[in-house]
């Protein structure tokens, strides 16, 4: 184990994510993290120069669709799945803070 | 564009003013980034939705190919390098986006390197101006609707996943009238090449500024606050205004500005503390899997660049090459903006005076439909007012009656009776009307170049009463002075 990411940064790393857990999960998490990284450090240190990046598993680029309009959802069907739903909206607790 | 009551672009002496400045603005496209559904604004709630931009699991984006295509417009159209492309996730958690990420660009936007030259020649680097989607509009309803004392939020998605292109803007701009022009030229480059309607009031153009300052002479970027929620080119200026203050004074006092996102109050005409700028590296970019690369090819960029229409700044030219060149740079921006610029100078080019040209149809020409009006008409108007045969009141009617019916002005304004007098019986109202007036006529004899002004006014409004408007202002001033001996 390698220590690449410690506790603290795991912990930072589930706060963002929304997820919680016990300090044992933490330590186990760091661990398999670190590993990851690990392996990662090993790729880094191969010479690639004249490699273009590889940014998708498949050799396709551009798969678009023409800009036209097709029918949406009903809108009762779509409220009908939410928890709570006011005047045509979707309705959700207060939210402290702003938008990102 | 008239400037604000407020002190503005004068810093304390010793400050610069730096800015720099995002703006989003939303494609006109038929339909969504990555989904078929409409791209409308002003429908009902939550009517403009389906699985993809709801996020519902399972589903897959698509890119809709003329948001590319309009992005890429736009990005030439700002001297940028268009390049291959990736798109990218920032993932954060608000229910504006029911994916709980947005679609970006990061680190291999579309457009980058571009530039923007404002009317008076200063250049603003264009860093880059990357696609994205919009995300759902949020409701705080509660007492006083602030954010703060909200009972619960309402959210729309019908703007989840509209298309957008954020313009990033490099540190360039040195005051807030800058800022506003700036915003002002790339909305007429928008129209333009007619990828937005980029109307701010509506929101589908949307802007924030970064703000910071620096000693006069320095380099440095020192820490910067961007300020979010300007709906107008007016709260715009204040803004940056309030906001370069604020920092000068915590500068001059010892202390530092804290990197923040701050909110623009109208109302109390200030900025006040929003977000902490720290996590803002927060947002675990990494690229979507869903999606594969953009790769624009050469000849996909050489056939935009063939397409793209006369950008604003070379219609400006335009106007300058024809002789427009008298009218001031606000009425030549006028004239491009509201695309009559072709009218003005196809009207000089068969002999109309090129600044009466632009000033007419800058102040009294204003309408939406002037289809009727043709560049000879516009021709044959200016020529019976140059020639005295009609006075700048008289133009202004016979110009509207043109609009409605598209009629030949000479019909038009001998159908109203319409003819300036001729100068002999001008002359002798004058005399009538100066004979009238002694102490007034002998102010304007002895007074200085105010008094003289205010004077004339007062005489030519003498004269107009007399000949119930029939007479030319201009001829009638000038005849004053002719009897004062003032040449």
């Amino acid at each position: 184990m390698s220590g690449r990411i410690s506790r603290d940064e795991a912990a930072h790393v589930a706060r963002l994510a929304r997820l919680r857990f016990s300090d044992d999960e933490l330590d186990e998490l760091a661990a398999q993290l670190s590993a990851v990284l690990d392996h990662a450090a090993d790729v880094e240190a191969l010479d690639v120069s004249g490699i273009e990046p590889t940014s998708h598993p498949q050799p396709l680029t551009d798969v678009t669709r023409a800009d036209e309009v097709r029918p949406s959802l009903e809108r009762d069907e779509v409220l009908a799945q939410a928890p709570s739903v006011a005047e045509g909206q979707f309705r959700v607790p207060p939210i402290l803070g702003e938008a990102p | 564009m008239s400037g604000t009551p407020e002190r503005e672009g004068t810093l304390a002496d010793g400050w610069e003013l730096v800015v720099g400045l995002e703006v989003h603005v939303e494609l006109s496209t038929a339909t969504k980034l990555f989904c078929g559904c409409a791209n409308r604004f002003g429908d009902e709630p939550n009517t403009n939705v389906c699985p993809v931009c709801l996020g519902l699991p399972g589903s897959l984006p698509v890119v809709n190919a003329a948001a590319v295509d309009f992005a890429m417009r736009l990005g030439r159209a700002l001297g940028c390098e268009v390049r291959p492309a990736v798109f990218a996730r920032k993932n954060y958690f608000y229910p504006d986006m029911p994916k709980d990420y947005q679609i970006s660009q990061y680190d291999q936007p579309t457009n980058t390197d571009g530039c923007l030259e404002l009317p008076d020649g200063h250049v603003v680097g264009i860093e880059r101006a990357h696609i994205e989607e919009d995300t759902g509009k949020t409701t705080h309803v509660g007492t006083g609707g602030r954010i703060h004392d909200a009972d619960y939020a309402l959210v729309d998605y019908n703007r989840a996943g509209v298309p957008l292109v954020e313009i990033v803007s490099r540190p360039d701009i040195r005051t807030a009238e800058q800022a506003r022009t700036y915003v002002r030229e790339l909305r007429a480059i928008l129209l333009a090449i007619g990828v937005s309607d980029a109307r701010m009031e509506e929101g589908s153009m949307r802007v924030d500024a970064n703000v910071s300052v620096r000693p006069v002479g320095s380099n440095e970027l020192r820490t910067r606050c961007e300020i979010k929620n300007l709906s107008s080119l007016r709260s715009l200026g204040r803004a940056i205004a309030f906001e370069a203050d604020r920092h000068v004074d915590l500068w001059s006092g010892g202390e530092r500005p804290r990197q923040e996102t701050r909110h623009w109050d109208e109302a109390q005409g200030r900025t006040t503390p929003g977000r902490s700028k720290e996590d803002a590296e927060d947002y675990r970019y990494f690229q979507d899997p869903d999606l594969v690369p953009l790769a624009p090819s050469a000849d996909q960029v050489a056939a935009i660049d063939a397409a793209l229409p006369v950008l604003p700044a070379a219609r400006r030219a335009g106007l300058l090459a024809a002789g427009v060149g008298a009218v001031s740079a606000e009425e030549s921006a006028l004239l491009v903006e509201r695309d009559q610029d072709a009218l003005v100078r196809a009207a000089v080019e068969v002999g109309a005076d090129p600044g009466l040209t632009a000033t007419r149809v800058c102040n009294d020409l204003a309408v939406d439909d002037w289809s009727k009006v043709t560049p000879d008409g516009l021709a044959a108007l200016i020529g019976l007012e140059t020639s005295g045969q009609i006075t700048a009141t008289q133009a202004k009617q016979v110009l509207a009656e043109m609009v409605e019916a598209g009629d030949d002005p000479a019909a038009i304004a001998e159908r109203r009776g319409f003819q300036a007098m001729a100068g002999d019986d001008l002359a002798a109202t004058v005399d009538q009307v100066i004979a009238g007036n002694p102490e007034e006529w002998q102010r304007f004899c002895s007074g200085d170049d105010a008094a003289r002004k205010k004077l004339s006014g007062f005489f030519i409004g003498q004269v107009m009463r007399a000949t119930r408007g029939q007479a030319d202002g201009g001829a009638v001033n000038r005849l004053l002075r002719g009897r004062a001996e003032l040449f």
